[in-house]
């Protein structure tokens, strides 16, 4: 009982934060508070069959699933909280309290008389137990839920297909296709240019710089663009000077060591072409 | 370690919870995981009774729920791509008309 | 063979044997004139040149075939001269089965032989009158349909066969009433016809329907088997029904606006349809179903006030018309009402009605046949006041016509003499109000008759100018020679009281009653009467001079009579307009208060669905919150059923 009195409040908290929080992946991780706290009641209540069940079908597989739909439809949206149904908010927080009240009073008014216990069940094993059910008198509804799973997915998959409207292009199609816009606009040929070419500062928000030392724009993804979380990239630039200069009094402490020479021609290499053009712009991954 | 009620009065919370987050939240996904807590908290009143009771067709019942409930999650989580697929937009409220 | 009434009379019961040897030739009669009726209306133009011929050899092929029968019914002996022919089942629903049966009997043998006689006669007289129709053919056949549906109407042995025939006639009259149908008055005179003969026709079918009710049958043989058994006011009720049947068909008050608007019609017409055969239907009817009125003396009562009204009320127009065809047919009203009246008068009666309406037959169609072909010579002017000296021109009309006068005044020894000095005989024995009435009518006749006679044939000559009044060809000349011999000689028929005798199987047989004067005096009051009437005429008309317009400053019963005594004006304020406001209120009713309830409703509705509509907003959220609250209700019930 220990375990549900200290499980149960930090539920309630826990259901209460998936209602209030603006963000559905806030949301989505107090429900997987949630989902484990009530996997260790399970087990409490002598059901370890359904413990298991709980945090890998529920945590581990619905969840990963909403938080996976989360990223496809915007991870950052926070929801409104202007209620667009008049009386509506009002209404069902009424509604809800007072259903969760007579619910309440009405398990209070209920004798359950005393607890059997799952000793005699699950004496042969809860898994064994639940097993023997399954496949005696629930067989056919085990069945229908087979065939409900193999349905469900199916329906997943012919709701989520998008329709192909015209044939793929090919490789040579797209060739053709880069020469004329190249001989009409001007685009640029070849690959974009990929971001982040400072060993420091590859990452995918960090755009490369051009040659006169201005960040080039397209080697930034169009979304973190229109999101505003690039980074600047020449004020990233500035602690390369601190960097040369630490390396500078490194080596003139050091005298010429060996690792100490490699080390100084790569950052003097690095320092030395702030302003050339990246030379990772033969890398096809920049391509969209 | 005698008396299921505890348990059931929290299952009834948590179904309280989830329904008014279900009348409250817009966001679609949201209201798909207020229905998951709802479903969650009549797991947990199953479970409950079955120890009540000493016998495991409630863990059964529950074991059915969840099966069920993750079918559900993926057709409704498929749809809820459909629509923002064609709309821009996982709210509820904005599939207010039966066409279009 | 006959059961007693509780009067003590008895009532002789429809017992046919089979149709056997000559008799199963009883169909043919009908058979004919229908099958001509077919050919002619069915073959179109290319029966234009023939076509009257074969309508007249139908007609008279019918009519030597009924002689024929006749001549074979009275070889028989009279137990066995009811014969009977099943031809086919025509309709079996539930426990009512109708067959197609004809009852050959000493009375339909008598109307056989005068509608295809009378009728033959017309029809040869038509080929001459139609001459210059140019649709001389369709008149032959609907001639011939009239024929074969009055022939079905007097030989079916069962109400429903009867009626099939009652509505041919009728179908049939309206058409030919409505012949000339470019003329308005001729459309709107077979309209009118029609829909008066439909207010009869109601009490027909629903009397059919109480027959059927009553005794299971529509067969008169069943029906006169059990009549006995049926109750008082039943019997009643189906006497009366029929009365209003006859009243439709036969032109007696209050249906009789229609017969003087049906002088539209062909001449032709008006002498077969509505003188000499059909009008007298209803007479035919009420003598058939004897054996309802014997048993119900309230309807009897009821026949004989009708009866008594429509002969004076008859007479009355007729004396006031100066159109030649209305005021014989202002005349054939009244004699249909003695006729009426004699079978009003029961058992007593019902010979002297049949004998009566058979001279009639002769007399009337003589006239309207003689007023035919004056008419032919006058450049078809109905008015009496622009002839006048007829006698000269037209020798042979004025001859016949003269035979017929005589016979409807009653001159002794003329055929209306015996059957008309009968019926008042009678009558006055019987019901002397009636009696009185009968009388007075008699007088009245005598002098429309007269004036009649002398405006047409005597006087001054008062033609309009162009008119050259010559002889109508012998082709119509000769059916007048023949229906004027007939009319001389129709009260052969009563020699020897050979009618009563041979009518006593079918009507019964009336007991013997001592008149309290003698019938001798009788007969003197009629002729005396008879005489002032036509004394009344002479001083009248025949001794002044006749103005070539009608007098407008006449007294009030003249005017009377010539609006027929405004028998119009009281459909019209009676039936007509309240119909119409009926009708029009009925409308109104409708539109405002059925209609108004309904798309009242509907906009109760709509508005209810309006406000319901916004219910339905399309929020997924909103209709899970009435879930919600359905859920709150359960529980809440739940706990207060608990507690």
């Amino acid at each position: 009982m220990i375990a549900f009195w200290v499980l149960s409040p930090l539920i309630v908290l826990a259901a209460l934060g998936v209602v209030l929080m603006r963000r559905a992946v806030h949301s989505a991780l107090l429900l997987a508070v949630v989902m484990i706290s009530l996997a260790v009641l399970y087990l409490t209540l002598d059901a370890p069959f359904l413990f298991a069940v709980q945090i890998i079908v529920y945590t581990g597989a619905i969840l990963m699933l909403f938080l996976f739909v989360l990223m496809l439809v915007g991870v950052d949206a926070a929801d409104s909280t202007v209620e667009t149904i008049r009386g509506q908010r009002l209404l069902s927080i009424l509604g809800g309290l007072v259903m969760g009240t007579l619910l309440v009073l009405v398990v209070a008014q209920i004798s359950l008389g005393t607890m059997t216990g799952m000793g005699v069940a699950n004496a042969g094993g809860n898994i064994e137990g639940l097993a023997d059910l399954l496949f005696s008198r629930y067989v056919l509804a085990f069945e229908a839920t087979a065939a409900l799973l193999i349905t469900a997915a199916l329906g997943a998959m012919l709701l989520a297909h998008r329709e192909r409207l015209d044939a793929k292009e090919g490789q040579r199609a797209m060739a053709a296709r880069r020469m004329q816009e190249y001989a009409t606009t001007g685009r640029h040929l070849g690959p974009l240019p990929s971001p982040g070419v400072y060993a420091r500062h590859n990452a995918v928000d960090t755009p490369a710089l051009l040659p006169d030392g201005t960040p080039a724009r397209d080697s930034v993804s169009r979304v973190l663009a229109a999101r505003g979380t690039v980074r600047s990239a020449p004020a990233l630039a500035d602690d390369i000077e601190d960097v040369q200069r630490t390396l500078d009094g490194v080596r003139g402490i050091s005298g010429g060591s060996g690792g100490a020479a490699d080390t100084s021609a790569g950052a003097g290499h690095n320092t030395e072409n702030p302003e050339t053009r990246p030379q990772g712009a033969g890398h096809p991954e920049g391509d969209e | 370690m005698d008396d299921v009620t505890p348990y059931i009065v929290l299952s009834t919370i948590l179904f309280t919870i989830g329904s008014v987050g279900v009348l409250t939240r817009r966001n679609a996904i949201v209201v798909f995981m207020c229905v998951e807590l709802m479903l969650n908290a009549c797991n947990l009143a199953l479970v409950a009774f079955a120890k009540q009771h000493g016998n495991l067709d409630g863990q059964v019942a529950a074991f059915f729920v969840m099966v069920v409930a993750a079918a559900e999650v993926v057709v409704g989580l498929a749809i809820i791509m459909t629509i923002f697929r064609t709309r821009r937009s996982a709210s509820v409220d904005d599939a207010s008309l039966l066409k279009y | 063979m006959f059961s007693l009434s509780e009067g003590g009379a008895s009532i002789p019961v429809v017992d046919p044997v089979g149709a056997d040897g000559v008799f199963s030739l009883l169909w043919l009669v009908i058979a004919l004139p229908l099958a001509g009726a077919a050919i002619l209306l069915l073959g179109g133009r290319r029966t234009d040149a023939w076509g009257h011929w074969l309508g007249t050899l139908t007609a008279v092929g019918s009519f030597v075939l009924s002689l024929v029968l006749f001549v074979s019914l009275t070889g028989r002996e009279e137990g066995e001269r009811q014969v009977v022919q099943h031809l086919y089942d025509w309709m079996r629903v539930g426990d009512l089965t109708v067959s197609i049966d004809l009852l050959l009997d000493p009375l339909s043998v008598l109307f056989l032989l005068l509608i295809t006689g009378v009728g033959s006669l017309i029809h040869v007289y038509s080929i001459g009158y139609m001459e210059h129709d140019p649709r001389r053919r369709r008149f032959f056949a609907y001639l011939n349909l009239f024929v074969a549906a009055m022939l079905m109407l007097v030989l079916s042995e069962n109400y429903l066969g009867l009626f099939l025939g009652w509505e041919g006639v009728g179908l049939a009259s309206y058409l030919l009433i409505g012949f000339w149908q470019h003329k308005p008055s001729a459309a709107a005179a077979a309209k009118k016809a029609f829909v008066v003969n439909r207010v009869g026709d109601i009490g027909l079918s629903l009397g059919i329907a109480l027959f059927f009710v009553t005794f299971g049958s529509t067969s008169f043989t069943v029906i006169s088997a059990n009549a006995s058994g049926a109750s008082d006011g039943v019997l009643t009720a189906l006497g009366l029904l029929l009365l209003l049947a006859a009243c439709g068909k036969s032109a007696q008050v209050p249906l009789q606006s229609w017969l003087l608007d049906a002088m539209e019609g062909p001449t032709p017409v008006s002498a077969l349809i509505h003188a000499a055969t059909m009008v007298t239907a209803g007479v035919y009817l009420v003598v058939r179903s004897n054996f309802v009125f014997e048993l119900a003396p309230h309807a009897q009562t009821a026949v004989i006030v009708v009866a008594t009204v429509t002969l004076l009320w008859g007479a009355v127009i007729g004396c006031a018309k100066d159109d030649i065809k209305k005021a014989l047919a202002g005349s054939t009203m009244s004699q249909i009402g003695y006729m009426m009246l004699a079978a009003g008068l029961g058992v007593y009666g019902y010979a002297f009605a049949i004998f009566h309406l058979i001279t009639h037959g002769f007399f009337k169609a003589n006239m309207f046949l003689g007023a035919g072909s004056v008419m032919h010579g006058m450049d078809d002017d109905v008015d009496m006041r622009r002839y006048g000296a007829l006698r000269s021109a037209m020798p042979v009309t004025f001859l016949t016509f003269a035979m017929g006068y005589l016979a409807i005044i009653g001159f002794p020894g003329f055929s209306g003499f015996w059957s008309k000095d009968k019926i008042i005989e009678t009558a006055l024995i019987e019901s002397p109000v009636a009696g009185v009435g009968a009388l007075i009518g008699a007088g009245v006749t005598g002098f429309y008759m007269t004036r009649l006679m002398l405006m047409t044939f005597f006087g001054e000559k008062r033609w309009k100018d162009g008119v050259h009044p010559h002889e109508s060809p012998s082709v119509m000349t000769g059916p007048l020679v023949v229906l004027a011999a007939l009319s001389v000689l129709g009260g052969l028929l009563y020699l020897g009281h050979w009618i009563v005798d041979w009518l006593s199987p079918v009507v019964g047989t009336a007991p013997e009653h001592e008149p309290p004067v003698p019938a001798i005096v009788i007969t003197l009051l009629v002729l005396s009467v008879v005489a002032v009437g036509v004394a009344t005429a002479w001083l009248l008309v025949g001794k002044r001079p006749v103005p070539t317009t009608a007098p407008q400053d006449v007294s009030f019963a003249t005017r009377a009579a010539r609006a027929d005594l405004y028998g119009d004006a009281i459909n019209e304020t009676l039936v007509v307009n309240p119909g119409r406001h009926a009708t029009a209120g009925l409308t109104r009713g409708d539109r405002t208060l059925v209609d108004g309830l309904f798309t009242g409703s509907a906009g109760v509705t709509a508005a209810l669905g309006g406000q319901l509509r916004k219910l339905q907003n399309g929020f997924v959220r909103s209709y899970a919150l009435s879930v919600v609250g359905g859920v709150v209700l359960v529980v809440g019930a739940l706990l207060v059923v608990n507690l």
